[in-house]
């Protein structure tokens, strides 16, 4: 990203490095613990974080010059969320478990 | 001033800003730059739904046949699928330092930022084998040899994991990760033909396309594994 280049981002990239690796550690740390239902949620949560992340600050998206790319990622997410939930939907309130 | 001269003069001014990277059909390298990321994130977009599909089945089966996953998810080895998180994670660091390389004019960084994420890259498949190895050791590997037999489920004494179940657990735990592991293989192809660019010097400020489309792409497939290690590895790990 020439447009944006006179700062030098290095900073940015080993923070977001760092804090990928504490995530990781974070995830593994509390799967030991009984969150009772929520240790699937806080894991999702955590993994939801650092996907978030890499696509901000590694793959650009936060900063992107051509707004298509955020239509595109926001379209993708839109599309998986309707296959996640609307499977779930049918899953949840079926009579046959 | 006759047409002749007009375009020879125009001739003068294009050769005089050519940018020999620069394809005919546009109008700026920018532009061209801009085409060559879009088109990598609507591939991605694509690929969300191929790994999307696979996530719900999972999500899906685990809920029907809770117990019997965590039992054959408790049989994978938790410390090695941590450590190729954080080997994809630092890979991750390494690409955007490669981009970064690329746009700055740092031939070394790059060069060296590519070389660490090909490592990387084979380090994780590496200890992907590993971990292949030894399903295949313990007869985990779905198939006629399948044995899960007296499997406890975590947290419920004295109960045993279904083998069937179990089954479909290993199942989407090979095609998942092995799918995941055939992106990884592609990228390390990607990443051994930019150093070839690179180390031809093809990589400059003004084209780094190929770079930063191909980072892309790896940092994709590190966000799959992202979501890949706790909803294969770290389920009802406390009990």
């Amino acid at each position: 990203m020439s447009a944006h280049s006179t700062s030098s981002p290095l900073k940015t990239y080993v923070t977001i490095w760092a804090a990928l690796l504490v995530g990781t550690y974070v995830t593994y740390r509390v799967a030991f613990l009984d969150l009772g239902p929520f240790n699937a949620a806080v894991a999702l949560t955590i993994a939801t974080i650092k996907a978030t992340l890499v696509a901000l600050f590694f793959m650009h998206v936060k900063g992107a010059g051509d707004k298509m790319i955020k239509v595109v990622v926001i379209s993708a997410l839109f599309f998986l969320m309707l296959l996640l939930v609307l499977s779930m939907a049918d899953f949840g309130t079926r009579a046959w478990s | 001033m006759s047409d002749q001269a007009a375009a020879s003069v125009h001739a003068e001014a294009h050769a005089e800003g050519h940018n020999p990277a620069l394809l005919h059909h546009f109008a700026e390298p920018e532009q061209q730059r801009d085409a060559a990321s879009l088109g990598m994130w609507v591939f991605l977009a694509t690929e969300l739904m191929f790994f999307g599909g696979m996530f719900c089945a999972y999500l899906i089966y685990r809920l029907k046949y809770f117990g019997d996953f965590a039992a054959a998810s408790s049989t994978l080895n938790t410390a090695l699928g941590a450590t190729n998180t954080g080997v994809l994670i630092c890979s991750s660091l390494t690409v955007v330092l490669a981009v970064w390389a690329a746009q700055t004019a740092r031939r070394t960084l790059l060069i060296t930022s590519l070389v660490l994420t090909i490592i990387l890259g084979f380090g994780f498949l590496g200890i992907k084998g590993i971990e292949y190895r030894d399903k295949f050791v313990e007869h985990h590997v779905p198939g006629p040899s399948f044995s899960f037999d007296s499997e406890p489920i975590p947290g419920h004494p004295g109960q045993f994991a279904n083998p069937n179940h179990a089954q479909i657990y290993f199942a989407l735990y090979f095609i998942m990760t092995g799918l995941h592991a055939v992106h990884m293989i592609i990228g390390i192809g990607i990443f051994v033909w930019l150093l070839t660019l690179a180390w031809k010097r093809r990589l400059t400020p003004e084209y780094n396309t190929p770079v930063e489309i191909g980072g892309l792409y790896w940092h994709f497939v590190d966000i799959v594994w992202i979501y890949l290690f706790p909803l294969l590895y770290l389920i009802d790990k406390h009990k």
